[in-house]
Parts: structure tokens; sequence; C-alpha cells
């Protein structure tokens, strides 16, 4: 990309009329797409009453109270804490799992082999939120209804279709001379695999995580369905409760959808590059 | 550890044991090679069965049963999809919601796919600080819908929110609205909203789409004299056709599951008078009820959702094979 950015002759010289209007226009659109996470932010650090009367004012950063009352007073910690174990614990799954079944569907051929790999192609498309009805009953029977492990199980499935279409992609690309040699020196399948095969295969599992963290961390529908005890909501969710419940106070409002952005906001803006690629993967070749 | 597995495959052992025959052997060691495919496949299969296609398939055939709240009743046949399609107190919120639906994947269409091809050619010339803007773009892409949902209807809010206050600014005060308290406004505030949060992947995966078009291509069409409009609409659209058929696809099945952005903005009813009506909702409060009260009606529910899972996959795999025919291979 560099490369292409200093070749001596550019298809669009960066002074030419059409890419100065590029230019403006993409200024334009950033501005749409930033300034309103700014004003989330700055509203964070202000009262209600400054909000109202000086919605665009930079505000004085060393006015915390927002902050400190949602820490103190509000749930919001504990959504919190439940969102870092279902997504950590369902992607913790979804790569073990998906790796496992990514790995017999690339490395070996066996009978049905290709039939399965279509069966979880498949499950691509399946908009498991249609079936929500039947996955209540399924959780209830199973005294899953209400329960983080529930929620687990349900991210892992969900997450299994393309994970495995990633990894096995991947590893299909993996020269089979060096499993060869590895089975010539007398290594078992288990160690091929866990010694010489996925430490090579590091780069598309941080491609699988990053496309399975961002919705699971995001999901509002299953939550909403499944869980019912304060205690056991995560954060989008328990933040549909603390907006009912402030709805008034627009400083604690605009703090605790701050605090709900923070986390993934960080990560991106460090890893936009994998994250680029693992949103899109499976839409870009 | 290690050398324990090696003496079982070493070829002094089978010499010492002269009943062992080679395919023996070689069966013993096929046998443990299955089971050790079997231990990596079934596990996922397992979850795959269990958590998504017995619920689907289960959801199939209980469309057809009388449901009296939780539990199933009577065989009714199609019943359950007469009703919701034609019956007095379906047909018509079902049609209305449709009609909704449609609206908003035609609206998304031009305000994100669109405009996100727009963006994706600007940032595809690279100017000055395009790789700042590719960021930029793809940053409200990643925050949750409901995040996104408060947001906004913070933003919307008739006499506090930020829109209003900047029409006030700018000397349009005339313009202020209760943008989510009308029947007019509330659905296109709606779209509006979903374009800020999405806008950024159809844009980045034309983009992606652009790069893979050879520069010679393009280097031939500006010696021909193409200008950049030219190229973009007689050159680059056709050549993208593979990433409009993946995001016009992807936009149609995301248009019609619509949920979670209403069901923040404008709550389980669809209000205001349930101008954002869409089937999402309608399949929720059918299947789950309303905070109002309302009963649980699985019956229905489910043919709402075999209905609506029928309705998806049949036009997505319709746009899909139309769009394919376009596509030219590179």
């Amino acid at each position: 990309m560099t490369a292409k950015a200093q070749s001596p002759d550019p298809l669009f010289p960066r002074s030419s009329p059409g890419s100065l209007i590029a230019a403006a226009l993409l200024v334009g659109n950033s501005v749409l797409m930033l300034y309103p996470i700014v004003i989330m932010v700055f509203s964070a650090f202000k009262t209600t009453g400054e909000i109202f009367d000086a919605p665009f004012s930079i505000p004085d950063f060393t006015y915390v109270a927002n902050f400190t009352r949602i820490w103190g007073e509000t749930s919001l910690p504990g959504y919190f804490i439940n969102s870092v174990i279902i997504t950590g614990s369902s992607l913790a799954l979804i790569l073990l799992l998906g790796t496992m079944g990514a790995y017999a569907l690339a490395r070996y051929d066996f009978p049905g082999n290709s039939a399965i790999f279509m069966f979880f192609l498949a499950g691509l498309m399946l908009p498991l939120k249609l079936a929500v009805i039947p996955l209540f009953l399924q959780m209830r029977d199973f005294g899953l209804l209400d329960t983080r492990f529930g929620l687990i199980l349900i991210y892992t499935a969900m997450g299994l279709p393309s994970t495995i279409f990633i990894m096995t992609g991947f590893l299909r690309t993996l020269p089979t001379e060096l499993e060869e040699a590895a089975r010539i020196d007398g290594a078992s399948e288990p160690r091929i695999m866990l010694s010489i095969m996925l430490p090579l295969s590091v780069p598309p599992m941080v491609i699988s995580a990053i496309q399975n963290a961002v919705p699971t961390w995001n999901d509002f529908f299953f939550p909403l369905v499944f869980i019912q005890t304060d205690a056991r909501k995560t954060l989008p969710q328990g933040l549909s409760v603390f907006m009912g419940e402030y709805t008034t106070d627009w400083g604690m409002l605009f703090a605790g959808l701050t605090i709900a952005a923070l986390p993934l906001t960080i990560i991106y803006i460090v890893m936009s590059r994998q994250f680029i690629r693992g949103m899109t993967a499976g839409a870009v070749k | 550890m290690r050398l324990d597995k090696r003496a079982g495959l070493s070829p002094e052992r089978c010499f010492n044991r002269p009943g062992l025959m080679k395919t023996d052997y070689r069966s013993r060691e096929r046998r443990r090679r299955a089971a050790w495919i079997a231990f990596l496949i079934v596990p996922p299969m397992a979850m795959m069965l269990t958590f998504v296609v017995w619920p689907l398939l289960v959801a199939l055939s209980s469309a057809f049963y009388r449901w009296e709240g939780m539990a199933q009743g009577e065989f009714v046949g199609l019943q359950n999809f007469s009703d919701v399609l034609f019956g007095d107190h379906f047909a018509a919120l079902t049609w209305r919601a449709f009609r909704h639906n449609l609206f908003v994947f035609f609206a998304l269409f031009v305000v994100q796919n669109t405009a996100g091809f727009l963006l994706a050619w600007f940032i595809y010339r690279e100017p000055f600080g395009f790789r700042f803007h590719r960021i930029a773009i793809f940053m409200p892409v990643i925050l949750s819908t409901v995040l996104v949902g408060f947001l906004w209807k913070l933003f919307l809010d008739p006499n506090f929110g930020l829109i209003n206050q900047l029409l006030e600014m700018i000397g349009l005060g005339g313009l202020r609205q209760p943008w989510l308290g009308q029947e007019t406004t509330a659905l296109p505030a709606l779209v509006m909203a979903n374009a800020w949060h999405w806008v950024g992947f159809p844009a980045l995966v034309y983009l992606a789409g652009m790069q893979r078009i050879p520069r010679e291509i393009l280097e031939a069409a500006k010696l021909d004299g193409c200008s950049g409009w030219q190229m973009l609409t007689r050159v680059v659209w056709p050549l993208v056709a593979p990433s409009t058929t993946i995001t016009l696809t992807l936009l149609f099945i995301g248009a019609f599951n619509w949920f979670e952005l209403p069901y923040i903005m404008a709550g389980l009813d669809g209000s205001p008078y349930g101008s954002t009506d869409v089937l999402g909702l309608y399949f929720y409060r059918t299947a789950f009820g309303n905070q109002s009260g309302g009963l649980q009606d699985f019956g229905h529910g489910n043919a709402l959702a075999v209905l609506m899972f029928m309705f998806i996959a049949v036009v997505a795999t319709l746009i899909t094979q139309y769009l394919r025919r376009r596509e030219i291979a590179l």
C-alpha cells in the first residue's frame, strides 16, 4: 500500500481537482462519523444543565462526577464484568472447537468431509434469531434459561460456521510436506497439529476472534430473551436498563454510553487493520 | 512420552511380534486415525446440531401446531400461516410491517450502500489523509446497536437534542422537528441512524473490490481520456460487481431482520402509532408479548418466523443468482 502511494506516476495526482474534491468530501464524512462520538465523550464530563445549555462546548475534563457515580451507585460495572466473562468464554470455545473442526476438514480426507464442510457453510446463512422460540424452550428444558453459560453455548454455536470457514481456508494452504516430514520423524497426529500446524495459524485465529468478538460483545437480542436476573445481564442489555433509570440525567446517560463504547473503541484504534479485515472477512476475498 | 509413542510405531516392535501382520498394523493405525478425526469433528458438529439446526427444525415443525402459551396443542396444518397472512387480527399488521421493511431496504440502499460505494471510490483515489478516513468511516461499525440507538435518540430529542440545537444555531430553527415523535419522520430518522452506524461496512467491502482491479485497466481508461466520473461509472462499477452482490445481499438480510435499532429508538410497538413497526418487532411481540401485557403466542410467532425465513432465503438467493450474472471474472 505504501509502495503504491509513493509510486512515481500516481493514477490520481493529489493536486488534481478530483482528488481535492474527494479529500474535502472525505473530511466532511469523517466529521459526520466522529463528531457524534466526540460529543458523546464531551457530554460525559458535563452536568445535565451544561449539556442542555452548551451542547457543543468543550468540557472541563476534571469533572468526573458522572463516572464516579456510575462506579459507585449503578450496576454498570457488574454488567461490564458479565460481558467480559461471556465474550471471553465464547471466544475461547469458538476458537477451540472451530480450530478442531477446521483442522479435521482441512488436513484429513475422510468420507463425508465435503458434506460436513457444506453443513457448516450453510450455518453462515441461517438466522438463529428466527428460531428463538424453540431455542427458548430448549434452554428451559436444559435448565439454562437465565444463565450466562446458556448464552456462551449459543454464541459458540453461532460463531462456529464463520470460524470453520476462515480456518479451513487457511489450513488448506499449508503445505503437506510439513506434516509428512513430521510424520516420518514419528510425531503423533495431535503433536503435528499442536506443535507444527497451529503455531502457523495465529493470524487467521486473530481474524476469527475479532469477527466473533464484536457481535458477541455487542449482542442485545439473546440476552433480552434469555436473561432476566439483573446480576447476570450483559453490557448492552444493562445499558438499556440504565438508560431507563436515568432518563432525565443526561450527564449520567452520556457517561454510561462512553463507558460502554470505551473498550472496543480503544482496541479498534490500536488494531484497526485487523478489525477491518476481521469484520469484512467473508464479504471480501 | 514422545519416545513411548514412537515405540508404538516402531518396526522393531512389529518384528518382535510375528503374529501381528502388516495389514493388522495398518488397520489399527487407521482406526486410531479415525478416532482422532472423530475427536476433532464431533464436538463442533454437536454444538451446531444442538443449538442451531435443531431449533430451526423445531421452529419449522411447531408452526403447524396450535400453542397455548408455552404448551404445544394439536396439529392445525397451515392455520397459523393463513392467520398471519390473511387473518383479521394479524394481516393488517403483518403487511404494514412488511411495507416498512421494504422502505427500510430501499432507503438504506441509497443512503448506506450507494454512499458507501462513493466513499470507497474517494478513499481508493488516495487523496490526502485517506488512511485516516479509512479508519474513521469504520469506527461506528464496531459500536453496539444499543449504544448507537440511544446516542441518536438523545441527539434527536425534540427539546435538548443536538440536531435541533444545531438547526437553531445555524438559523434554521424553523426546521426543528420532534424527529422520533411524528409518523412522517420517525422511520426516516431510524434509517439515517442505521446508515451512520453501518456505512463503513459497504464502503470497505467496495474498497477491497476496487483494490483488486488490475491497475493497468484504469491506466488504459485514463489514457483513453476517461474522466474520473466516467471511470467510476463505466469501468469501476461493472468491475466491482462481486462487491455489489455481497453488500446488497447482506443489506437485504439485515433490512428484513431489523430489530435492535427500532426496538431501542422506537420501542417494541414501533411508536409513534406503529409508524416504525417492522417484522422483527412484530415477530417478537407476537411470540413473547409486549410490556403492556399481551400473551405469548408461539404458534403464530413461529409461523411468522418461518415465513420471514423463507422470504429472506428465497429473495436473497434470487438476488445473488441475478447479480452473479453481472460479475466479470478478472
